[in-house]
């Protein structure tokens, strides 16, 4: 164990962002008269052009056997690190040395055609794949049961449902054996019990020992399946660890945990009865903090401004974890308000939650009806560290949401 | 450990692209394949088409070969057309196909890696594929007219080589070009066009080599077609010896496809890493 199977040396990717032109692809014309106006002009063209690092000085190993999440926004520069690894496009600079045979799946059913069956199918896509002829013959049945398109084997691919075509097209992906997988958000496609097929397939893979690339913005996919994770932003590497530590990188880093969160205003907040300003939290003894200690007592704060006197206002707040599962609301009771400005507090001293992040949802409502939504701002992040020293030896990633003591009592009997 | 390395490097292109290009051997064979399923699921009359394009081509040129030459033998101007349109139907079409793939397999080329080279090449192999079909409408006419061709006719998959090369060098060229400059899908049925009427289907160049009025460097012009030498040697091969190949025209044939190939593989080597970038 411990080899080296992919080594990635300052790796950098420049594109040449053109100036909006009237298609999305260079015409020779363009290029000559552009030329001729330039030289016309005495200034050379080359320096018109926009430059866009997509990646810049990336660097990572990955070791045989580690089933690494590459986790980060849209734009961070993930499917870009996934190209050049996969070698569909070249780095601008750096280097990356590859041991063994690398397969990526990049999109489900790469060069199906409509026209052919879904046997024809099966060996084209195969091939595109790398699979050899002897290859796509062993595992032909294993593939077609996985599928489950026995019966339409020799129809067209056009004619078959968009959900046959999906499973029949990761059927085929998912019985590639190289000794690297790469695999973009292929996931995303398909209903909940293909989904969950495929992700067996991938664990079974990753069993098998074989390395494994992923890309997902299913964080719980990306939870279950890796065992490492590399967070990128803006085109670099912000985090390179255990897949934990990265999920919750990434989770932070969506809004960083700061002590005082400002919401974006909302642009028609005039016309609005009130919206809310910020969200903060404060420790045992008040005070502003960005992380809160495991099993201690904290209390979110939050600012928010009314408009217009209201006379069945509710302030309430929602918890979600990162893997999308909505699990508390806590709310104020239905009450007057004059316009101002107020500070609403809530003192979470019942429950205590595990380390990590967690989305807050703030919601202000009147008569039921809610007036502002805050979605995806804020996080509330739980720290494993704790001054209570005992702790460290109860929490740990198996104690599930709520890590609470409750009145006991130890009697000999 | 006998585990393939892979180096991706910015400077240089990969050391092994021709392993790799062996390593998707079964690719290729696949995509010639598809192109060719493909090709005769789709039309409804299938191979009918591999038929009818240069049986048109020949009726047009047989007539134009009869009322140009003075010997008014129609069957011998149908059969020598028909012998000079066979290997053009190939040149013609493996180089509009060819360079016209890599934007059909766009798909493929921005999600997968493999040689790209391959999928122009694929495509002249679906064009081979009708140009079998084509020489059996040629057999079976050579047959009716009683045309029997001597042991000059071994020489003949030489000159389908020399086509294959002629149309790969430009195809591939073409091909990478077209991704970068879309107009230049424009340039190739241009060059069909032009290089039907420089080639000897109607035409026969020993009248052009034989001739006293016209000068030197216009035999050598005409010389520069690859398709010249191509056709002429078709003529030879098939119809006999009174068909003399120009031993001079050969060389300046030859190695202008020659030339051609290397700036055609020279050419995509060199842009075939920025492909899925453009495309």
């Amino acid at each position: 164990m411990g080899n080296t199977v992919i080594k990635a040396e300052h790796i950098s990717k420049e594109f040449f962002l053109r100036k909006a032109q009237a298609g999305n692809y260079t015409a020779l014309r363009d290029v000559i008269v552009d030329r001729f106006r330039s030289v016309s002009k005495g200034q050379l063209s080359r320096n018109q052009k926009e430059s866009f690092l997509a990646l810049d000085d990336v660097s990572f190993e990955v070791q045989a056997g580690d089933r690494v999440g590459i986790v980060g926004r849209n734009g961070a520069g993930k499917s870009t690190l996934l190209k050049i690894l996969s070698r569909i496009i070249a780095p601008t600079r750096g280097r990356i040395t590859i041991e063994g045979r690398l397969a990526s799946l990049l999109e489900v059913g790469t060069g199906f055609h409509p026209e052919l069956t879904g046997r024809e199918n099966i060996f084209l896509n195969g091939s595109i794949l790398g699979m050899s002829r002897n290859e796509i013959q062993r595992k032909f049945d294993e593939i077609v049961a996985f599928a489950e398109v026995e019966r339409f084997l020799d129809t067209p691919v056009k004619r078959y449902s968009s959900g046959m075509y999906v499973r029949l097209a990761f059927a085929v992906a998912a019985h590639l054996e190289p000794e690297v997988l790469v695999v973009d958000e292929v996931l995303a496609v398909g209903d909940a019990a293909f989904q969950k097929k495929c992700l067996g397939r991938m664990s079974e893979v990753a069993r098998e020992g074989r390395t494994i690339l992923f890309v997902s913005h299913n964080m719980e996919a990306v939870q279950r399946l890796c065992n490492k994770g590399i967070l990128l932003e803006k085109g670099k590497v912000a985090l390179d660890g255990s897949i934990d530590q990265v999920i919750r990188g990434y989770i932070t880093s969506n809004s960083s945990s700061k002590s005082v969160i400002n919401i974006e205003i909302p642009d028609n907040n005039e016309q609005l009865p009130g919206f809310a300003k910020s969200v903060s939290f404060l420790n045992e003894n008040g005070t502003l903090t960005g992380l809160v200690p495991v099993t201690s007592d904290y209390s979110i704060e939050m600012e928010i401004v009314i408009n217009k006197p209201l006379d069945h206002f509710i302030a309430g707040i929602g918890f979600i974890t990162i893997t999308e599962v909505p699990f508390r609301t806590i709310w104020t009771a239905p009450q007057q308000i004059e316009p101002g400005v107020y500070k609403v507090r809530f003192s979470m001293n019942d429950v205590h939650l595990a380390p990590g992040a967690y989305k807050l949802v703030i919601g202000l409502s009147n008569n039921e009806s809610s007036f502002h939504y805050v979605e995806n701002q804020v996080v509330l992040d739980i720290s494993d560290a704790s001054e209570k020293k005992i702790d460290e030896r109860i929490v740990n990633l198996r104690s599930g949401l709520i890590v609470n003591q409750v009145p006991y009592e130890i009697k000999k009997v | 450990m006998g585990r393939p390395k892979t180096i991706i490097d910015a400077d240089h292109t990969e050391s092994g692209y021709w392993r790799d290009l062996w390593e998707y051997r079964g690719l290729f064979s696949f995509l010639a394949w598809r192109d060719l399923l493909v090709r005769y699921k789709q039309t409804v009359i299938g191979v009918a088409w591999a038929v009818i394009r240069p049986l048109l081509t020949i009726v047009v040129f047989s007539f134009f070969r009869a009322f140009l030459s003075e010997d008014v033998n129609v069957n011998a101007a149908i059969i020598s057309v028909t012998v000079a349109t066979i290997p053009w139907q190939l040149f013609s079409s493996s180089l509009s196909e060819s360079s016209s793939s890599l934007i059909a397999n766009s798909n493929l080329i921005t999600k997968v890696y493999f040689p790209r080279i391959i999928i122009p090449v694929s495509t002249i192999m679906v064009c081979l594929a009708d140009f079998a079909i084509s020489l059996v409408i040629l057999a079976s006419l050579m047959i009716y007219f009683g045309e029997v061709p001597g042991t000059e006719v071994f020489f003949l998959p030489l000159f389908v080589l020399l086509t294959l090369f002629a149309s790969l060098g430009l195809g591939l060229f073409l091909s990478a070009l077209n991704v970068k400059y879309r107009d230049f899908r424009y340039v190739v049925p241009f060059v069909v066009q032009l290089g039907l009427f420089v080639s000897p289907i109607a035409i026969n160049s020993n009248e052009i080599y034989g001739s006293a009025t016209i000068p030197d460097f216009v035999k050598g012009l005409y010389s520069l077609n690859p398709m010249v030498a191509v056709i002429d040697g078709f003529r030879f091969c098939l119809l006999g010896t009174q068909w003399v190949v120009n031993p001079t025209g050969l060389m300046i044939s030859l190695s202008s496809s020659v030339v051609l190939l290397i700036i055609g593989i020279w050419y995509f080597r060199k842009t075939e890493r920025g492909f899925a970038d453009i495309i």
